[in-house]
């Protein structure tokens, strides 16, 4: 039940969603065709661009165009090159995809151990310092991370690439070696941010009182932990794994450009540089999409986890 | 009480540094000198000289500017939008609360990054664009305090007091619910600030924020990346700049949320 009205209300956000992107980069200064073709073109070159473009068209049959594209698949032309867009796109987004799951999996399994150590020593230094490391770590911007970590690793070191991208099936160790460094920029920042909520949550299970009623019938206190806590602290560690997703993907967008990895946020900013407009709507509705689903995915995984939450 | 008195050290340090920058800094920051390129530490340049030429000290000071001014007009334009939609969501009618609900979730879809990103496309990137993509999307983590907490006000026995002697709901609201939400929203004002000054770097970064030549820390770190091999100082200083700004204000919440709400203490150091 639970599922079916997030169901409606995530189809309903992104009908919205596309509406705003498309409003906003509609009403926005700036004509395609003008950019395309430079301040020489003549009004007659003009004219013929924005019929080819479709801008010459009334504001809502293009919204309606771009939206019956969308759900087929077809993204339209790049403005610049006047290639499809729908390719490249997929291309770009499974680069994306692989950093940005890789730095998930870095990012718990740090993250998990490490908070749950941190809640359970959390009155000895030892446990004090993981704490304060991670809230240090959670101040650190990723790309600085980036850039240090290429300076140990790639110039002093000589150990993996500074940046570029091999994909998987055309030569797999090279494609491991381009991935470690951005995964781990992206995956160690997330990690300390992850940490504080493990931690937390890790914490208030510790209290609880069924915790100390295992306890009292005679079970250690890993043992309690593993077999009554860890469900309990889940709840709130999935949401916060969800909500990382997200900001991954945007995070990721940053880690490309200082990585030089064609993923989708390369193909964004370029497209920005160029002023290739329907490129960043295309591109900007993806990830809306992708962040909007993830949100739905944690919600319905929520109420899987958390069964008094499953009626409202 | 630890992590009150170190951010509120740290955000203090930021400040006076910004405030100072308005009187006095060493040079002018934005004085490019070929003559002076990438000086090391020195008494004429404590902090040496960047590959323009100018002052790096000087530009660390009204970078905190830039950092504390982004930073002040996107909360506040968040507080401002979040705080009234979350009132209302509390205290209005059921189905009130549903569409702030769903209008919070369609912002979070969002994020500061790609609404920088569209509104640069259109407008030209600038400190603008960078703060108020920054701000309208943190509209829904005030929302969402403001909400939960008038919520739980507006079951107290002094509301239903009020509501009895007649009072109006808005009333209820401004004179009953905000004073005592007031607190957990200065809380999130400090979170939402680091967070905030993180991501004027990470667009200032990408070229989306700040322009030349008014020196932002972001600009700073990525003018300066490919030189980190030669002189480390160059992005070593801007980044710890960025890092000690965000740590402080999260500090600083914390440490006021320990303050507001000792049942709280250590536990909700991490819940936002």
């Amino acid at each position: 039940m639970i599922v079916l009205r997030r169901a409606v209300i995530l189809l309903v956000t992104t009908a919205v969603a596309s509406l705003v992107v498309f409003a906003l980069l509609a009403v926005l200064p700036g004509d395609p065709a003008q950019v395309a073709l430079g301040v020489n073109a003549t009004p007659e070159l003009l004219a013929k661009a924005r019929h080819e473009f479709g801008t010459d068209r009334p504001l809502p049959v293009q919204y309606a165009d771009w939206l019956g594209g969308l759900l087929s698949g077809d993204l339209g032309r790049s403005y610049v090159t006047g290639e499809p867009i729908a390719p490249r796109l997929l291309d770009r987004f499974e680069v994306t995809l692989w950093l940005v799951g890789t730095a998930m999996v870095i990012a718990a399994l740090v993250a998990v151990p490490l908070g749950a150590f941190a809640a359970v020593r959390h009155r000895r230094t030892s446990g004090v310092l993981v704490s304060a490391a991670s809230q240090l770590g959670a101040a650190v911007p990723g790309f600085l991370a980036g850039i240090l970590l290429v300076e140990v690793f790639a110039v002093h070191l000589r150990l993996l690439p500074s940046g570029g991208w091999t994909p998987p099936n055309a030569d797999f160790g090279a494609f491991l070696r381009g991935l470690v460094l951005p995964a781990l920029s992206l995956g160690l920042v997330q990690a300390a941010v992850l940490t504080r909520y493990v931690r937390s949550a890790v914490l208030d299970v510790l209290r609880a009182d069924y915790l100390r009623t295992a306890r009292a019938k005679g079970l250690g206190p890993v043992r309690a932990l593993v077999r009554h806590g860890l469900r309990n602290a889940a709840v709130p560690v999935v949401t916060v794994l969800g909500l990382q997703l997200a900001t991954l993907l945007v995070g990721a967008v940053i880690i490309e450009r200082v990585f030089v990895v064609p993923g989708l946020g390369s193909l964004l900013l370029d497209a920005v540089g160029t002023r290739d407009l329907v490129v960043v709507q295309d591109v900007v509705m993806l990830l809306v999409v992708a962040v909007l689903l993830v949100n739905f995915l944690v919600d319905v995984l929520y109420a899987v986890l958390d069964p008094k939450l499953r009626r409202a | 009480m630890r992590s009150l008195v170190l951010g509120g050290a740290l955000v203090g340090l930021i400040v006076l540094a910004a405030l100072l920058s308005f009187l006095w800094t060493p040079y002018d920051p934005t004085l490019v000198d070929a003559a002076l390129r990438l000086r090391g530490v020195d008494w004429a340049h404590w902090l040496g000289t960047d590959r323009f030429g100018r002052d790096v000290a000087s530009q660390l000071m009204v970078g905190a500017r830039t950092t504390l001014y982004v930073g002040l007009v996107a909360v506040g334009v968040a507080a401002l939008v979040g705080t009234p939609l979350g009132l209302l969501a509390a205290s209005g009618p059921r189905w009130l609360g549903e569409l702030v609900a769903r209008v919070n979730d369609l912002v979070l879809a969002f994020p500061a990054l790609l609404l920088a990103i569209m509104l640069g496309a259109g407008f030209g990137a600038s400190t603008g664009t960078a703060m108020i993509a920054i701000g309208v999307a943190t509209v829904p983590s005030f929302a969402r305090v403001a909400r939960a907490a008038a919520m739980q006000v507006l079951t107290t026995e002094y509301v239903l007091a009020a509501r009895s002697a007649g009072r109006r709901p808005l009333a209820i609201s401004v004179r009953h619910v905000l004073p005592n939400v007031a607190g957990l929203l200065i809380v999130q004002s400090s979170v939402s600030f680091g967070i905030a000054v993180l991501a004027e770097a990470a667009l200032s970064f990408l070229g989306l924020g700040t322009q030349p030549p008014t020196p932002s820390w972001g600009r700073m770190l990525q003018e300066s990346q490919e030189l980190l091999a030669v002189q480390p100082r160059l992005v070593v200083v801007p980044g710890v700049a960025i890092a000690l700004a965000v740590l402080g204000f999260s500090l600083l919440g914390d440490g006021l949320r320990d303050r507001l709400d000792p049942r709280l203490k250590g536990v909700g150091d991490a819940g936002r």
